[in-house]
């Protein structure tokens, strides 16, 4: 077959921009995962003289998802035996309420700042406690990771663009010719240009198949998943439903525009 | 009589300040069979490309079918074109297709089944003489073989006209006699109403025939 060698052009430029928004969504993903991780461990302790609900923490920041009192029994009654009834009434008076904060999210530097700034200017709060080096290496390594990819993928989806520029021209120099002599038995547009269609869905199901199976030996080999489980992540690299869905959606969205452009370039002509 | 094609005062060119045809005014009759002849160069061409569309009256008024063609709309147009069948001087075959699908192209177009377009397709490869040609690619025949899959092409959706531009132009003999024979019996069989842009109008013809001459843009019948 004369045109397959631009039909693997057009299935890897396809593969190409599949591949490289599956990476940034999976990269998302892991991210995602790892904040998770984070904000369960992360908490925020409150010292206030007075007694605060989980919905006035609520209202001094939306961050705050819930607040959990600090029971300071324990610690009373450990004192018990070495103060005198009275003293310890008075203490039970006098002694703050502590809370811990757990966050819906994990924060940024700049939300933990602004979320400790708001706290401390409530009235009856004394101190906050935050952790500020849960920020830790790992975290910081991601985020710039995730960059990386970004500016990776938006420079493959340019240099890819340019490819499939390059594919149409030469569909659109392959194909005029036909189109041209059906147009003068009297084919409509679609007619003219079902051929094109055709090609172009079967590459775009065909480059989401081979996406599907690269993946799929990615998640044989497991190396991927073992490199993340060492920073006690466990994600999904490629979703086969919803994912090869997605893909297949881009794909066939891809493709579909670019022979929209050249059989609308070819009318113009005309 | 009916009429298949009447211009007046018809106006032709591609560029505004130019004429080809100049206020030509005519009439073709359904079912005859007509000649067209003129130096080269004299605007042939570009009066049978008015025919099918492709170029629009500058100036006056053009009619086929029944059928203004002054800003003719696409579906009209497409409309039109599937009851008419052309043969050009370039064959304009489908080089990727093959002859037995070349020859299908206007049943395609037309929506009949495979069965229906298959049987009428062997029918016109017998009539001219390549029954044995119609797996092969337009590129491995002569010019005068890709010319005769044109002419069965031309033929296949039973048009009411038939358009054929120098179409035996350099073919060799046996070529221009099966397409001769083609065209006339079209015309005395199914009453398809046949324009020819030639040369020479060839001297075996015998049916009856207009003929009208090219020059200087002006357009005029010879008796
Ligand atoms: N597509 C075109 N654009 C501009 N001028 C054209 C085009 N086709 C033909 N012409 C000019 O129109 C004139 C008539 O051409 P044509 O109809 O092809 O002549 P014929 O078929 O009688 O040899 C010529 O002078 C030719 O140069
Ligand atoms: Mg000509």
């Amino acid at each position: 077959m004369k045109s397959l060698k631009n039909h693997i052009s057009l299935i890897i430029a396809l593969f190409t921009v599949l591949f490289s928004v599956q990476i940034y969504v999976a990269v998302d993903r892991t991210i995602e995962a790892y904040e998770n991780r984070l904000k369960n461990d992360y908490s925020i302790i409150v010292v206030s003289n007075k007694t605060l609900s989980a919905a006035e923490f609520k209202a001094m920041d939306s961050i705050i998802e819930r607040s959990e009192s600090i029971a300071t029994d324990q610690v009373l009654e450990r004192l018990q035996g070495e103060m005198s009834k009275k003293n310890l009434d008075l203490l039970k008076l006098t002694l703050p309420k502590f809370y811990r904060l757990y966050l819906s999210r994990f924060p940024t530097p700049q939300e933990i700042s602004k979320l400790q700034k708001r706290l401390q200017k409530h009235s009856s709060i004394e101190r906050v406690e935050g952790y500020a080096q849960s920020h830790d290496t790992v975290y910081k390594l991601m985020l710039l990771f995730k960059d990386v990819v970004q500016i990776f993928s938006i420079s493959i989806a340019a240099v890819t663009s340019l490819l499939i520029l390059k594919e149409m021209r030469l569909w659109q120099f392959q194909h005029a010719e036909r189109m041209s002599i059906m147009a003068l038995f009297g084919a409509p547009v679609w007619l003219r240009s079902a051929v094109l269609f055709r090609l172009a869905i079967v590459d775009a199901i065909i480059a989401t198949i081979v996406l599907c199976l690269a993946f799929f030996i990615i998640e044989q080999y497991g190396w991927m998943d073992l490199l993340l489980r060492t920073v006690g992540i466990s994600i999904e690299l490629f979703d086969f439903v919803n994912d090869a869905v997605r893909s297949l959606l881009i794909a066939l969205g891809v493709s579909i525009v670019l022979t929209l452009m050249i059989v609308i370039g070819n009318e113009e002509e005309e | 009589m009916d009429k298949v094609i009447i211009a007046e005062n018809l106006s032709l060119s591609y560029k505004e300040f130019e004429t080809i045809i100049s206020k030509a005014s005519f009439a073709i009759d359904a079912g005859s069979f007509v000649f067209i002849t003129g130096a080269s160069g004299s605007g042939k061409s570009t009066l049978l490309k008015s025919f099918y569309g492709a170029i629009e009256p500058r100036a006056g008024q053009l009619m086929v079918g029944g059928v203004k063609m002054s800003r003719i709309s696409t579906s009209k147009l497409n409309f039109l074109r599937r009851h008419i069948g052309i043969v050009f001087q370039d064959y304009k075959l489908i080089k990727e297709w093959t002859i037995e699908k070349n020859v299908m192209l206007p049943l395609i177009i037309s929506g009949y089944t495979k069965d229906i377009s298959s049987s009428q397709v062997q029918k016109l490869l017998g009539h001219v003489k390549l029954i044995h040609q119609s797996g092969k690619f337009p590129l491995e025949l002569s010019g005068g073989e890709q010319q005769r899959v044109a002419m069965a092409r031309a033929l296949a959706h039973n048009p009411i006209l038939i358009l054929a531009d120098e179409p035996t132009g350099n073919l060799d003999e046996y070529s221009s006699q099966v397409i001769w024979n083609l065209l006339e019996g079209a015309n005395t069989q199914l009453k398809t109403t046949v324009v020819v842009v030639t040369h020479n109008i060839p001297s075996s013809i015998t049916v009856p025939y207009k003929h009208y001459h090219i020059e200087m843009g002006n357009i005029h019948e010879i008796a």
